[in-house]
């Protein structure tokens, strides 16, 4: 029983391929996972490879990939898990991934930077909304204060009286167009606020007359994506040098400003206006996002099963880097360890890979004598798998060196029960490891290594017998 | 009574390790040729050689104690009151 206490016999086998063939046989030897490729370019730096062009293109599609696992998380959509058997497609496939990606990738970012647009919009009509609410009870209170002497040293607000028979709305339009009282209105947010206010009764010498409101319901910033609260103000001033002064003060703590008209009818039909265009506004909005989560639910079916293809052609193309290019037979040559007893199995997946790219030669397996130490392998099934690995992690044996693990296999529970194993923690074990033997298909598709629960499995029938 | 069990334990556990550390596998060596039954054999012989040792020692050290129960002299009295006024022997 050499090869059940021993690792594998290994040899080293050289490898023609026919270039046609190539990607056909090594997809097809890598499915098969027997062969250890050596690398014949060790002198070849990694971009002086020969096909280094196809890696880059591999690398630029996982970045696609990334991207758009990126979004479809965002979006709160879930990818659906790709079955186990996908292989890397053929490279005219490849071509059309690649299209397919890039046009995917342009239309995601397209949608999404029309989203910002809208939105941003949105709360800019929102913002003047409250602007134009607001302004009514500002105008009120700005015409009554101009009656009130504020600044001694001003003199332009002291001819602003005459309480006329006046309708309201005429009187405040008389005195504001009488004094040539002009306005801003804007929105600032309202921890600035009170840093704007000082600054502005600094540089105008308290020549402006402020008012501010909260607005009550925040406000979805579009950068940083938080929900800040903004105030309405308006301001009244008079003059050319402190409007000019008012627009740099509000430039710089960063207030929009918004254009709002005097007369009271034209404020509501802007008002009107405004909520006709809002409510259009959140429609498209809302048929955006609608489009945007479809695009991004069909490439979430996807995304898994292309990531799994585009690192199998990533794979074969690193492989094939490691081959020799033999330029005067057209065809490029490969070394590999392979097992001895699977030789036969190579052969086929060889002789596979070779019929589906219809190429003309046979591929050949030749197998060669060496002085190089052959790496260690070995062969484990579901069960041992698990054991192998622990036995592994102490350092893995050399070539043809006595493998301990079938002897770990029992001892190693053993020991365990032997510390602290009893009766009750044995049933606990058994049961535990009998539920995980049956729902072994289930959580065959975890990913962190659902073979290595297998094992725990069987850590169990020491415990049982250890009574005492 | 206690001796009988005592004297039949021996033969019987030993009997029980060896048919599956030996027979069994044998066994199983002639019945199906291939069928991972390498694996097999070997941890069944592992766990037979495992377990019966474990039993065995733990066996013989109650049969032959190298020390007995530390009492004080009031509970020894009393036990054996309990036990019919059995009598004691002290072993040094």
């Amino acid at each position: 029983m050499g090869s059940l206490f021993r690792s594998e016999e290994m040899s080293l086998a050289q490898l023609f391929l026919q270039s046609e063939a190539v990607y056909a046989c090594v997809r097809e030897l890598g499915e098969l996972g027997k062969v250890q490729f050596r690398d014949l370019n060790p002198d070849v730096s990694a971009f002086q490879r020969k096909f280094v062009s196809e890696v880059r293109r591999c690398d630029e599609m996982e970045r696609k990939l990334r991207f758009f696992a990126k979004e479809v998380k965002k979006s709160g959509l879930t990818l659906k898990p790709a079955p186990l058997d996908i292989r890397a497609p053929d490279p005219p496939v490849m071509i059309d991934l690649e299209n397919e990606f890039e046009q995917l990738e342009a239309q995601v970012k397209d949608i999404e930077s029309h989203r910002e647009q809208l939105q941003k919009n949105l709360i800019d009509l929102v913002e003047l909304k409250h602007v134009l609410l607001n302004a009514q009870v500002d105008f009120e209170h700005a015409e009554r204060e101009t009656n009130i002497q504020r600044h001694p040293t001003d003199n332009l607000q002291q001819g602003l009286i005459a309480n006329g028979a006046e309708s309201e709305e005429e009187v405040a339009a008389g005195k504001l167009s009488r004094v040539n009282l002009e306005f801003v209105t804007g929105t600032i947010g309202r921890e600035r606020f009170p840093g704007f206010e000082r600054v502005l009764w600094r540089a105008t010498r308290g020549n402006v007359y402020v008012r501010h409101a909260a607005i009550p319901d925040a406000v979805r910033d579009p950068i940083t994506g938080n929900q800040v609260f903004k105030d309405v103000f308006v301001l009244f001033f008079s003059g050319e040098n402190l409007k000019n002064r008012v627009t740099k003060i509000c430039e710089g703590y960063r207030a929009t400003l918004y254009p709002c008209p005097e007369n009271r009818q034209e404020r509501r039909e802007t008002l009107t206006s405004i909520d006709a265009r809002i409510h259009d506004l959140n429609q498209v909005l809302h048929e955006t996002y609608i489009h945007s989560q479809e695009q991004l639910g069909r490439i979430g079916n996807d995304l898994e099963i292309w990531n799994i293809q585009v690192k199998k052609i990533k794979a074969i193309y690193h492989t094939m880097n490691m081959f020799n290019l033999d330029v005067t037979a057209k065809c490029l040559i490969a070394e590999g360890w392979c097992p001895v007893e699977s030789m036969d199995e190579i052969q086929d997946a060889l002789n596979r890979g070779t019929d589906y790219s219809g190429a003309s030669v046979q591929s050949i397996l030749r197998p060669t004598e060496t002085k190089l130490t052959a790496p260690t392998y070995n062969k484990t099934n579901k069960f041992t798998g698990g054991f192998q690995v622990i036995v592994d992690a102490y350092g893995i044996g050399n070539y043809q060196e006595v493998n301990p693990t079938p002897y770990t296999i029992i001892t190693f529970p053993f020991l365990f029960a032997v510390m602290f194993g009893d009766a009750g923690h044995g049933l606990l074990m058994f049961l535990f490891a009998i539920s995980l033997i049956i729902f072994e298909k289930r959580l065959a598709n975890w990913k962190a290594g659902g073979e290595v629960c297998l094992i725990t499995n069987f850590m169990v029938y020491p415990n049982n017998i250890l009574y005492s | 009574m206690e001796l009988t069990t005592l004297i039949l334990a021996l033969p019987s556990v030993t009997a029980f390790w060896l048919i599956i550390g030996i027979v069994l596998p044998a066994s199983l060596l002639v019945l199906r040729g291939k069928y991972h039954a390498g694996i097999i054999q070997t941890m069944l012989v592992c766990t037979a050689i495992c377990c019966y040792l474990f039993w065995l020692i733990a066996f013989l050290v109650q049969l032959n104690p190298l020390v007995g129960p530390v009492l004080k002299k009031e509970e020894l009295e009393h036990i054996a009151r309990q036990w019919n006024d059995a009598e004691i022997h002290l072993k040094s």
